[in-house]
């Protein structure tokens, strides 16, 4: 495991008090390998989203390890995991998240402002980006112009953007009918293939989640299975 | 990093112009109206010390004490009379005129036409002593004074209103219950800085005010003109000495009339207008206040509506400073531009009062860039909590933001 990008250890997320609280995570240990394609299912409520916030340092857990890149990020401070996200990881939403009224050449360079590089450099790798994700020529349409799937598209090139180690993606194709799903699939997994970045992906749909090297089971909080062909490998 | 926010909050502003505009009526309002008002005030200002440096700082204004409210005074309420102005006139060294006023606002009446102005009964010294020019015809003469004759001049906006470019030479007026014949008509001398028009009065002879529209033998104002280059302090004391001992006043007691040189009076008034400025800007601040919880309150629907914008903003690496400057520019544009609008509206305003009242236009650069930084700084303080707001959103809650 000398290569896990990221590892979870008995890792806790509880929210309110008491006879309240709910354990949204309940005791999980996973890791994810540089270059790996893990899909993330499980009923609705299972901690999924939850654990994705956590591998995409939005959240720290109530308690367990959370190791990315071999730091202990469940320690650092909210800007310490900005800078985190900022260098290492890409998001993809199901809801795309775009800025509206906004040309997707301007969503895409987004993350490149906060990391302060000049505008003539960000125009350029945002127009890179977008011709990588198959959107030349509609760098100055705004999401209200673009269909479901060029928006996600959009929402891919910020991610990649930044050329993060990392890609977090929640229901990526949880909008999208079929055709524009397994579109978006066959990007994400020519991205995955070809640059070496890792993919964190939660989806409802077995389909889907065939596309990548293996499915991790969510059940009430805990993990009913790696996916691995044998458990011990 | 900082051109592309101030653009990105530009663009915000111009997105909602509607909103932004009405949010901007408080600044806008209260840096017009401080902007106005000290334009106004200062051009008021020096309108007045011109009048006075026009009538001169030989000139001495002597008036009956009033007397005291709490009654302690130590005088005999006495109001002036011919007396008094024939000893100043007999026993006054080193002067160019001693001259008598006496005045009230009366109805005038020409053919079917009548208007208030303000009618003067005076003597021959007066032309010199205030120095007022005869346009036409000629001024009083020493009999007209002396035997109470009912002949009149009128100043410019009386002739002006009653007989346009014609001839008002011995035409007949009715100046309250009596009436005159007008032997001239005055030059014109303008507004005072206070915008009274000097030129709405009609000059008559003392005695003929006395009898025929005061109905008494007073004398309000006895105006003393100081040779050029003769001592106005030595003059007010040569004044204050002839009096007392015509009046037969005992030294323990105090003087029961009042004499001042203009530069006094042109202080006292200048400090008036300075007052009224004061309280005018602490209206006007008030109103900035009004305007900056406007610009805290608008600031604080657009980091709501846009909570989702902050989610994706934070999670794809802004800092809680980037989002905090994010939103401090967008209210520091904001209120810039209610700030320059407001400029421009009061020095509008203060242009179009200047041309009204006649007084100098007078723009001060300082209290432009004044309000050039004040509004600047309600939009980084009210804009800051709204700002800070925004900045401290935990970004998953924000994501997740309808
Ligand atoms: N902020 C929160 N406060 C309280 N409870 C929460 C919060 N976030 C999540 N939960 C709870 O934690 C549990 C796991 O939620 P999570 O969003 O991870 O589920 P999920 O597997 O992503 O479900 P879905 O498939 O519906 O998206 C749920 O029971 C949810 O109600
Ligand atoms: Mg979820």
């Amino acid at each position: 495991m000398t290569d896990a990008l990221v590892t979870f250890s008995d890792v806790w997320k509880s929210y309110g008090q008491g006879e309240a609280q709910v354990h949204a995570l309940a005791g999980v240990d996973l890791a994810i390998r540089k270059g790996e394609f893990v899909a993330i299912m499980g009923p609705s409520g299972s901690g999924k989203s939850t654990s994705m916030n956590i591998i995409g340092c939005l959240d720290t857990p109530t308690s367990g390890l959370h190791g990315f890149l071999g730091v202990d990020a469940g320690r650092l401070d909210r800007a310490q995991r900005a800078v985190l996200r900022n260098l290492y990881i890409g998001f993809v939403f199901q809801g795309y998240n775009l800025l509206p009224r906004t040309t997707a050449a301007e969503n895409v360079e987004l993350p490149l402002i906060y990391r302060g590089m000049p505008a003539r450099e960000r125009r350029d790798a945002a127009m890179q980006a977008l011709a990588q994700v198959g959107l030349a020529g509609r760098e100055h349409h705004t999401p209200a112009e673009l269909s479901g799937g060029q928006q996600q598209r959009v929402a891919i090139a910020r991610a990649i953007v930044t050329r993060p180690t990392l890609l977090v993606a929640d229901e990526p194709t949880g909008n999208l009918d079929t055709q524009r799903s397994h579109e978006i699939m066959d990007l994400l997994t020519g991205l995955n293939r070809n640059e070496g970045l890792t993919i964190a992906m939660v989806t409802h749909e077995g389909d889907i989640a065939s596309y990548a090297d293996r499915t991790i089971s969510f059940l009430d909080g805990k993990i009913a299975s790696q996916g691995y062909e044998m458990e011990s490998a | 990093m900082l051109w592309e926010t101030i653009r990105l909050a530009l663009r915000s502003v111009r997105r909602n112009a509607m909103r932004s505009v009405l949010t901007l009526l408080g600044i806008v309002i209260g840096v017009a109206a401080v902007i106005a008002m000290v334009t106004i005030g200062s051009g008021t200002t020096a309108k007045v010390r011109e009048d006075i440096s026009k009538l001169g700082s030989n000139l001495l204004v002597v008036r009956a004490s009033r007397p005291d409210r709490s009654g302690t005074s130590n005088f005999t309420v006495r109001r002036l009379e011919q007396k008094d102005l024939d000893v100043l006139n007999k026993s006054l060294e080193d002067v160019r005129a001693v001259s008598g006023e006496s005045q009230s606002q009366v109805r005038i009446v020409y053919g079917a036409q009548n208007t208030a102005a303000q009618v003067t009964g005076t003597d021959t010294e007066y032309f010199t002593a205030r120095d007022w020019t005869v346009s036409l015809g000629r001024a009083l003469t020493e009999q007209e004074v002396r035997g109470g004759t009912g002949v009149c001049l009128i100043g410019q906006t009386i002739r002006t209103q009653f007989f346009g470019s014609g001839d008002p030479l011995d035409e007949i007026i009715r100046v309250g219950k009596t009436s005159c014949r007008i032997i001239g008509t005055l030059g014109s001398k303008g507004y005072t800085g206070f915008g009274q028009d000097q030129d709405n009065l009609v000059l008559m002879p003392l005695t003929t005010y006395q009898r025929r529209i005061a109905g008494n033998r007073y004398i309000d104002t006895i105006y003393v003109s100081v040779n050029d280059g003769a001592s106005t302090t030595q003059a007010v004391a040569d004044v204050t000495a002839i009096m007392r001992e015509a009046r037969g006043i005992q030294p323990t007691r105090d003087d029961n009339f009042e004499v001042r040189d203009m530069t006094q009076i042109a202080d006292a008034m200048t400090s008036a207008t300075t007052a009224m400025t004061g309280m005018l800007g602490a209206v006007a601040g008030v109103s900035l206040l009004v305007g900056g919880i406007g610009i805290m309150n608008i600031m604080l629907v657009s980091v709501t509506e846009r909570t989702r914008e902050i989610g994706i903003r934070l999670a794809i690496g802004a800092h809680e400073k980037d989002i905090l400057i994010q939103f401090l520019v967008e209210a520091t544009v904001l209120s810039l531009l209610g700030g320059l609008l407001g400029i421009g509206l009061g020095l509008g305003l203060a242009g179009g009062a200047a041309s009204f009242l006649s007084i100098p236009f007078a723009p001060s650069l300082t209290v432009i860039l004044i309000a050039v930084v004040f509004s600047a700084l309600i939009g980084m303080v009210f804009g800051f909590f709204p700002a800070l707001r925004g900045a401290r959103l935990n970004p998953i809650d924000a994501l997740r933001h309808e």
